[in-house]
């Protein structure tokens, strides 16, 4: 596939004043001539800024942090829970403020809570972020007053339930787009985001727990770091020619880096264990950077896909070609 | 809409008050054979609505395209395609609207023929009477071999309308028209509907500018169809490219525009938009187009994306369970060390 605003050329397939064609080849090895219009994009790129990147890295490292918690609390770990508890709790403390600040009109952010759509996973999140914001933040509270324990318990409880929600809706809001590298990841993208933010809550939790302490969530970052890596490779392979943006510009500088950091950040903490401190030090600090990259590659392909008009128009074609046109819902 | 007979008549200005009330779904049918590219539809459009001028301006080098797409700031937006003598539509003749079968899988080889008739004009005075737009007289030997498709692109106000469905405020509605309306005061500019429109047609307007922030499309002209009136763009369209009215009504007509052009022998005519069992369950705004929809920037097989809801949900509970099993994992297995 060849980018978007290349200069109209006047091939043999008669390409002048505004018929640019672009050949696109199917997953399954149809080609098919594209036409274009000036090789403009059919779809737009996201109206969204840096925010959304770091709210999806926070807001997943934040979620999947709750679930340790009540791992931790369930398996007798006490000091990995209290910790956990304080990343998800300074994972909370940045993602509101970072939607709000992405929003046109931040004055306006109460609107979100206006109605509760289904059909809108902006809107779900939503209501899972302000819930999930709510009980987390008072299980942290509760549990640095010293105060209510069996309250404390019922908040992490439902902390861990709101949070894995919150890890995961992310990758089913971009999912539920028209852009082509989300939409056709739709079955991947949540799978992804739980893993990285699995990794990213592993790797936080044993930075700032006892090598002692941290064994589990060792276990949990390289866990979460595999999973995202094979997740990874299976959703670029059912891309296919989509996919091809995760190799392209700023999606595949964020996409070489995030695999790199990923697996060295993953054999660094597998290696260091409890013993060699700084090694694992470093590996969680590899992997923490890692999350950050995977959600920046999937955010800038985003954008690259949309820019596309082959990736939007190709498939569609090709599905055409196919016999296999869209019909109505029944 | 005072138009009640299907007749092919198709100059005759519609104009006039709206007749329908609420409860009738309307829609615009944009006749591409018949557009001249003047783009009085943008300019009545901007005037009407007042919609701020584009903050990037200047030549696109896209044709006489310098609007270049739909957008917060453009909400009709005139494409020019010039094309060759010769071009076959890509698709060989596989339509998609209602699997209509497309004119002209062989081309346009009837410029070079017998200039000054259409081809397939050599009978009846009902066939003479299609307009000849497309430059059958243009193609005397000599002057020119190509023909110059331009057509009033819109807000598709889809039946299943992707930005309405993702919208988390709810600013976006269904009027009692079935057109699609973003209500501009509920509207906190979260973008979703942006990503979610598999047109490119919805888009938010830089902060700096009127009404800076929010989403913003055609509203089909909802305060004057509230009024009685017809859009500012289809009262404006000096050839009736533009059309207005109630949605059944249009769709029949249309069918027989089509029919016509196609019996004319004209090239690449394919209804788009027109058929309910599409993706998007048809669209309020549909189109006769001379070419594949690629050719002028349209999507050939649209789809609402949160018609995969489902899938996408049950992806995240999968995938929610599976973070549970894998802390599970993590705290079950091993010693303490």
């Amino acid at each position: 596939m060849s980018t978007a605003h290349a200069a109209p050329t006047a091939g043999p397939t008669g390409a002048a004043g505004g018929t640019e064609q672009r050949v696109y080849t199917d997953a399954d090895g149809t080609t098919i001539a594209v036409p274009t219009y000036h090789g403009r994009p059919v779809i737009k790129e996201p109206a969204w800024t840096w925010e959304v990147p770091w709210y999806l890295f926070a807001g997943g490292m934040a979620g999947a942090s709750s679930v340790l918690v009540l791992g931790a609390k369930l398996a007798g770990h006490h000091e990995l829970a209290d910790r956990a508890r304080w990343v998800a709790a300074a994972g909370v403390a940045v993602s509101p403020p970072l939607l709000i600040a992405d929003l046109g009109r931040p004055t306006r952010f109460l609107n979100m809570l206006r109605v509760f759509k289904p059909t809108s996973v902006m809107s779900v999140g939503s209501w899972i972020l302000a819930s999930y914001s709510g009980v987390a933040g008072a299980a942290s509270g509760l549990r640095a007053l010293d105060r209510l324990p069996p309250l404390q318990d019922a908040c992490d409880v439902v902390a861990a339930g709101l949070g894995a929600g919150m890890t995961v809706y992310t990758g089913a809001l971009v999912a539920d787009t028209s852009i082509p590298v989300w939409h056709e990841a739709r079955r991947h993208l949540p799978p992804l985001f739980a893993a990285s933010g699995l990794a990213a809550a592993g790797a936080a939790a044993t930075l700032v727990t006892s090598p002692e302490g941290s064994r589990p969530a060792r276990r949990a970052a390289v866990l979460g770091a595999a999973l995202e890596l094979t997740v990874d490779t299976a959703m670029r392979r059912h891309l296919g020619p989509i996919g091809e943006v995760y190799g392209r510009e700023e999606a595949g500088r964020f996409h070489r880096a995030a695999r790199a950091v990923t697996t060295t950040g993953a054999a660094l903490v597998a290696v260091g264990g409890g013993r060699r401190r700084g090694v694992t030090v470093a590996g969680s600090a590899l992997l923490l950077a890692g999350s950050v990259c995977t959600r920046w590659a999937v955010y800038r392909a985003g954008f690259q896909s949309a820019r596309d008009p082959v990736a939007t128009l190709g498939p569609q074609r090709a599905r055409l070609v196919r016999g296999e046109r869209t019909r109505a819902r029944s | 809409m005072t138009h009640s007979s299907h007749d092919s008549d198709l100059l005759n200005h519609p104009g006039g008050p709206v007749q329908g009330s609420a409860g009738t779904r309307f829609g615009f049918f944009t006749d591409t054979s018949v557009c001249i590219g003047c783009k009085a539809c943008e300019v009545a459009c901007k005037e009407w609505n007042q919609v701020p001028a584009r903050e990037e301006s200047g030549f696109t080098g896209h044709s006489m395209d310098n609007t270049g797409a739909l957008g917060a700031d453009s909400w009709r937006h005139v494409a020019f395609i010039e094309q060759p003598a010769g071009h076959v539509p890509a698709s060989g003749g596989a339509g998609v609207d209602g699997d209509a079968e497309v004119s002209g899988r062989v081309g346009l080889e009837w410029f070079g023929e017998d200039p000054g008739l259409p081809p397939g004009a050599h009978g009846s005075e009902e066939q003479r009477e299609v307009p000849n737009f497309g430059g059958a007289e243009l193609a005397a030997p000599g002057v020119t071999d190509f023909r110059w498709l331009m057509s009033s692109d819109v807000c598709k106000h889809c039946t299943e309308a992707a930005c309405l469905e993702v919208c988390p405020t709810g600013a976006i509605f269904y009027t009692e028209f079935s057109t699609v309306v973003v209500q501009d005061e509920v509207c906190n500019g979260c973008g979703y509907c942006v990503t979610a429109c598999p047109y490119g047609v919805i888009e938010r307007r830089s902060p700096g500018q009127h009404g800076g922030g929010g989403a913003f499309k055609c509203t089909m002209c909802y305060d004057r169809m509230r009024g009685e009136q017809q859009p500012a763009c289809a009262q404006a369209c000096p050839t009736d490219s533009i059309q207005f009215g109630p949605l059944d009504e249009l769709r029949a007509r249309a069918e027989v525009r089509a029919e016509d052009l196609i019996a004319a022998g004209v090239p690449g005519v394919q209804l788009y938009g027109a058929d309910p069992d599409s993706g998007v369950g048809g669209n309020g705004a549909f189109f006769l187009l001379l070419d594949d929809p690629e050719v002028y920037g349209l999507p050939p097989d649209p789809v609402t994306p949160t018609r995969n809801l489902r899938q996408i949900w049950g992806s995240a509970g999968a995938a929610a369970l599976g973070l549970a099993a894998a802390v599970a994992v993590a705290f079950a297995t091993g010693g303490r060390r």
